[in-house]
């Protein structure tokens, strides 16, 4: 893992202090709200639903037990004993007091974490595949590249005020286990035939309102020159992107006005003059970079097989362990989502524990997903049982990785203040449904996601099945999408018709999954089901 | 009849203006009718609440209940934790929510 140097340290621990007066100028009255908000943003607290928010970031969601155990404790002292973990592999605490909000970044700085640039028009968190470094299919890590970005766009002046936040996933391998393309740049690293890497750049992607999938504008940058390539990509929307509608701000609209032939036209050109300009780091610099990220020492002849005796740690095996690089090892996930709970919620106890079991069965390591789970990234298939036991003993032992059971659920109206409807008692709701019914298993792979409004941080847009919450003359109404995917198959999810309400729209899902169970053909998804039949025979069986 | 509404500027705590001050306790709030934006703009000069604004609400016989579903969830704290509610739930009931 990437270790701050005394600059990274100083930086940190300067802005806390910096914070820590201008909280205690608000406090006492010399800084208006107006004055105080965009420097309580930049520092990721926001006032919401309840009470002040803190969103923390986590660079490409990568934790040293030592900072779970740190996230746990705040949890314990500054808030009410959870956290949430976000779809952009954050943490989020709901009960921040502001006369706190200070200390809490200090112990994050004395961590190596802050919560900078976690909100406002800027770079945020840089985010990555869960199991970068581990995954058999990569074709390197992408974290050092994913850290390299990170510190340049940590404080870079040219970007603090964009037309609109930007989000940048890296990935490493064909299978897109980050959403990559529905990001403001999705950058995929890849081998070209000479067995060099380089950086294929999509962008103008995002979801939102406005949902788009991020063109390619070039299929592969050398890796020496990624960053001044990324600089020209913000150069060009920085110019033109627009800053008199906060609608039509984001990147992928300027992309798709402007047309992505002309977007990377002129990337190309300011990425010409660039070049001269010494905007890349030096090599060296990667190179420091990734000697944090050198793979573990794995063990070596150590078994590939597990005992499958029980069933329900075999079935944990198959949904939430995923192959990995190193043989006798796999990567293993530990759902957040339990029957009836609350998506990416974790207590303090759970994160402690979580962290415990990174430390002695994950080279001290975990990961935050996308999907709000923690995976435990390099685990010995001989020892996986053990582990397994010791999650279902605390609640962490649920097997339904990517199943129906798995659901992607923003806050929603319960904790945020831009909601329309409440998307956690859905999720919960479906979830018990399809638990009780035994249906959840039988449909396999399903990817479900709610987001309480169309700004869709629950990714709606690109789930199997997505629900958006919509403020129907008052009441919460929830539409049906179907046939989206964040994944290397990525798609948009189109509207059913007609929404429903809260209990109406669990009973909506059970139609559509019958129907997929009916009319599925051998091998297939729901979402390949849904491809091959389209939308007429679930809409025929919602709405008749 | 018009209740206000804002967070605690300390603590972040959803607040109801109660006549004389702030109150926790939806169940306080106090009719503020054509007085709303002049108490408003006091007690923000005052630092005495933080981002505060002016609801429509029903007088019922539990007390005021806002018009909006966003400021009931207020009210209350999420209703996936009820554990986490205001005492005042105990007296309104979680169905005052939806």
């Amino acid at each position: 893992m990437y270790k701050y140097d005394h600059y990274d340290q100083a930086m940190v621990d300067a802005r806390v202090e910096e914070f820590r007066d201008q909280a205690r100028r608000r406090l006492e009255g010399k800084l208006t709200e107006d004055q105080f908000k965009p420097l309580r943003l930049q520092n990721g607290l926001y006032l919401q639903l309840h009470a002040y928010m803190l969103r923390v970031a986590i660079p490409y969601g990568t934790l040293s037990s030592m900072q779970m155990h740190a996230l746990a404790d705040i949890a314990d002292k500054y808030d009410r004993g959870y956290g949430h973990f976000t779809t952009r592999q954050n943490i989020q605490y709901n009960w921040i007091k502001l006369e706190d909000a200070a200390d809490i970044l200090a112990d994050l700085a004395k961590v190596e974490m802050h919560a900078i640039q976690t909100s406002g028009n800027c770079i945020r968190n840089i985010s990555s595949d869960q199991y970068a470094g581990a995954a058999a299919d990569e074709v390197v890590d992408p974290r050092p590249y994913a850290e390299l970005l990170r510190q340049w766009s940590t404080f870079h002046p040219e970007f603090a005020y964009l037309p609109r936040k930007f989000k940048i996933a890296v990935i490493a391998s064909e299978k897109d286990r980050a959403a990559m393309r529905l990001h403001d740049i999705g950058i995929n690293i890849v081998k070209n035939d000479a067995g060099e890497l380089g950086a294929s750049f999509y962008v103008g992607g995002g979801m939102g309102r406005t949902p788009m999938i991020a063109p390619l504008i070039r299929d592969f940058v050398p890796l020496n020159q990624m960053v001044t390539y990324a600089e020209a990509c913000l150069r060009v929307y920085n110019r033109h992107g627009r800053r008199d509608n906060k609608y039509k701000a984001r990147i992928k609209i300027l992309v798709h006005e402007m047309g992505a032939e002309e977007y990377a036209r002129q990337v190309e050109e300011e990425f010409a003059h660039l070049l001269d300009q010494g905007v890349e780091p030096p090599f060296a610099e990667l190179e420091r970079i990734r000697s944090f990220f050198q793979p573990p020492e794995f063990g070596t002849g150590l078994t590939e097989k597990a005992d499958r005796s029980d069933p329900d740690f075999a079935l944990w095996i198959d949904r939430n362990c995923s192959p990995h690089k190193a043989p006798g090892y796999v990567s293993a996930a530990i759902s957040l989502k339990p029957v009836g709970g609350i998506p990416g919620d974790a207590t303090a106890a759970q994160m402690h524990l979580m962290a415990e079991l990174a430390k002695g069965y994950s080279f001290d390591e975990c990961r935050v997903t996308h999907a709000q789970n923690i995976i435990l990234p390099h685990v010995e298939i001989g020892r996986l049982h053990e582990l397994w036991t010791k999650l279902d003993e605390a609640g962490l032992g649920t097997a339904n990785l990517d199943n129906i059971g798995d659901i992607i659920a923003c806050p929603g109206l319960d904790y945020c203040s831009l909601a329309n409807a409440r998307s956690i008692p859905v999720s919960q709701k479906i979830s018990e449904r399809f638990a009780s019914n035994g249906k959840g298993e039988l449909l396999g792979e399903l990817k479900l996601k709610i987001s309480g409004c169309i700004n869709a941080c629950g990714h709606h847009h690109a789930g199997h099945i997505g629900i958006l919450g919509v403020d129907r003359k008052g009441t919460e109404n929830y539409q049906l999408l179907l046939g989206g995917s964040e994944a290397e198959d990525v798609s948009l999810a189109k509207i059913t018709g007609p929404g429903f309400n809260e209990d109406g729209i669990v009973d909506a899902i059970e139609t559509v999954a019958d129907l997929y169970l009916e009319r599925r053909e051998d091998g297939e998804r729901f979402l390949d089901t849904y491809r091959r039949l389209g939308m007429d025979p679930f809409k025929e069986a919602l709405y008749g | 009849m018009k209740i206000l509404t804002g967070n605690d500027l300390k603590t972040g705590a959803v607040v109801w203006w109660d006549g004389s001050g702030w109150s926790i306790h939806i169940t306080e709030a106090a009719d503020a009718g054509e007085e709303a934006e002049a108490i408003l703009a006091t007690e923000e000069a005052a630092r005495r609440v933080n981002s505060a604004y002016a609801i429509d609400a029903e007088q019922t016989e539990n007390g005021p209940r806002p018009a909006h579903i966003k400021d009931r969830v207020r009210a209350l704290g999420p209703t996936v934790r009820p554990d986490l509610a205001v005492p005042a739930v105990k007296k309104v009931g979680w169905d005052w929510v939806i």
